[in-house]
């Protein structure tokens, strides 16, 4: 049986559909994909991402132990900053994506939740003993609010101490009795916000943000729209177009590989990668043709195959088809005309620069 | 939900209104509200052959590809050219504007194994 969230009921109350993902029961839809999407991209969405994993490294060394899983640099992050890492293999196959907060002197991980229960073995089996890392998952809600209006609702719901957080930030904060983790993050393109609090409080922060948002056009997002939403930006789904097969600089995801750091997860490999450039890339793929993309699609060019469609979808903001896919390097190049086989037949579609949307309120 | 009473139906949610010796072929209000935003619908060309329960073109939303399956065999005769350049009529007209194919019917007597507006909603009901 999947798991539901502390918002289950919520979400029921609001006429959710819901499917199975990672383990979990999820909301999937509310009052339909396009309408949810654009909500975000032009007033607020809030949407419950409880599913994700919390994992906290605490005590002596802390710091240091989560440095060395990484690819980012941690050791240099200050309390209050949140910065986006891979975590590799000694291939350096990223075994996941995710968002690390410094706070204080520990750090917390947030983990793809289709990779919280591989990412926490992966992180006690390559941690010293002393190092001491809990996984909190169970006991976390997770609740993201994104949009041009997010601030408006933070103002109305009594936390405008909010407004202040620079992008990447975070904060602990109480709101009626309430204690909140609150970064301004997000997986959208949108400016917004992340909050986290214990499942004790079940909904409280939820009823509190979805009462504010009223006047603002706030709406319930699912899955479906947050799929749509971090696809338009580029962003990457774990699982989808990136894996344990596929390096960070294959994936366009080198800035987040700090070298100059001594020691990590993955180093000597990503080094030598560095040194002799990757073979394939990460691009996206804009539809020349009335056509949608689909994941595992394939991408040809002169009748050959040459890659595959990792995320595709019709993009609610731009209306057209768009994909991402690992190319060679010389097909990867902005303008380069390729063709994707969708059922049998060629369409022609053109190498783009990452992200599609641009007109994000991110800050 | 509607679930007009002059019309036949699918049990893969397409409706036929008959016309003559010829068969008007959509998906139902139920489809579309199933499917959400439809963004792209491929039909097939005019002179093409139709076969019952076969394929015969493809309904796509923003996050789903569906079959849409032929009620009746024959040729095809018409296909609703407005829906290459706004599939979302679809959802907006599902029984009306929204008609996908026309066919020209080659054996009337598969009209028998279709199902009428009671059963369809009983169908229906069993899956909400």
């Amino acid at each position: 049986m999947p798991r539901e969230t502390p918002l289950a009921q919520k979400h029921r109350e609001l006429g959710a559909r819901f499917v199975e993902f990672a383990g979990w029961l999820m909301p999937v839809q509310y009052s339909g994909l396009v309408e949810e999407h654009t909500a975000v991209r032009e007033a607020a969405g809030i949407f419950d991402v409880s599913h994700m994993g919390e994992i906290w490294f605490r005590g002596p060394g802390a710091i240091d132990a989560a440095d060395g899983l990484v690819t980012n640099d941690i050791s240099s992050l200050r309390s209050g900053q949140v910065l986006y890492t891979t975590m590799c293999t000694e291939r350096g196959g990223i075994v996941d994506d995710f968002l690390a907060y410094r706070v204080g002197d520990e750090v917390l991980f947030v983990l793809n939740a289709s990779n919280t229960e591989k990412g926490f073995r992966w992180i006690r089996s390559h941690t010293e003993k002393e190092a001491h890392v809990e996984d909190l998952s169970e006991k976390t809600v997770q609740v993201a609010l994104q949009g041009p209006r997010a601030e408006d609702v933070l103002k109305k719901a009594g936390m405008a101490e909010l407004l202040s957080l620079p992008h990447n930030g975070h904060v602990s904060i109480e709101i009626e009795g309430l204690q909140v983790l609150a970064s301004r993050t997000g997986y959208t393109g949108e400016d917004g916000f992340e909050l986290y609090h214990d499942t004790r409080d079940s909904d409280r922060l939820w009823n509190l943000l979805f009462e504010a948002g009223r006047g603002f056009g706030l709406k319930p997002v699912g899955l479906g729209a947050r799929d749509t939403l971090r696809f338009e930006m580029g962003y990457c789904l774990y699982g989808n177009d990136i894996d344990e097969s596929t390096t960070p600089f294959e994936a366009g995801l080198g800035w987040t590989v700090k070298l100059q750091k001594k020691k990590f997860l993955g180093r000597e490999f990503l080094v030598r990668q560095k040194q002799e450039g990757v073979r394939r890339k990460l691009v996206g793929l804009e539809m020349l043709e009335n056509a949608i993309p689909r994941t595992g699609y394939p991408v040809t060019s002169g009748g050959k195959e040459i890659g595959r469609v990792t995320s595709g979808t019709f993009s609610p903001s731009l209306k057209k088809g768009l994909a991402m896919a690992y190319l060679p390097v010389e097909a990867s190049k902005p303008g380069t005309e390729v063709t994707v086989l969708v059922r049998g037949k060629e369409h022609r579609a053109s190498v783009t620069k990452l992200p599609f949307y641009r007109r994000g309120s991110r800050k | 939900m509607k679930i007009p009473e002059n019309l036949k139906y699918t049990e893969q949610h397409e409706w036929v209104r008959i016309e003559g010796d010829t068969a008007v072929v959509g998906i139902t209000d139920y489809a579309q509200r199933e499917l959400g935003d439809v963004v792209y619908v491929e039909l097939p060309s005019v002179g093409d052959e139709a076969k019952a329960a076969t394929p015969f073109g493809v309904v796509e939303a923003v996050k789903t590809v569906s079959d849409l399956f032929s009620p009746v065999s024959g040729e095809i005769a018409a296909v609703n050219e407005a829906l290459s350049t706004d599939a979302g009529i679809v959802n907006k007209s599902p029984y009306e504007d929204g008609w996908m194919i026309k066919i020209k019917m080659s054996d009337t007597s598969e009209l028998g194994s279709l199902l009428g507006p009671q059963d369809y909603e009983k169908l229906v009901g069993k899956e909400l």
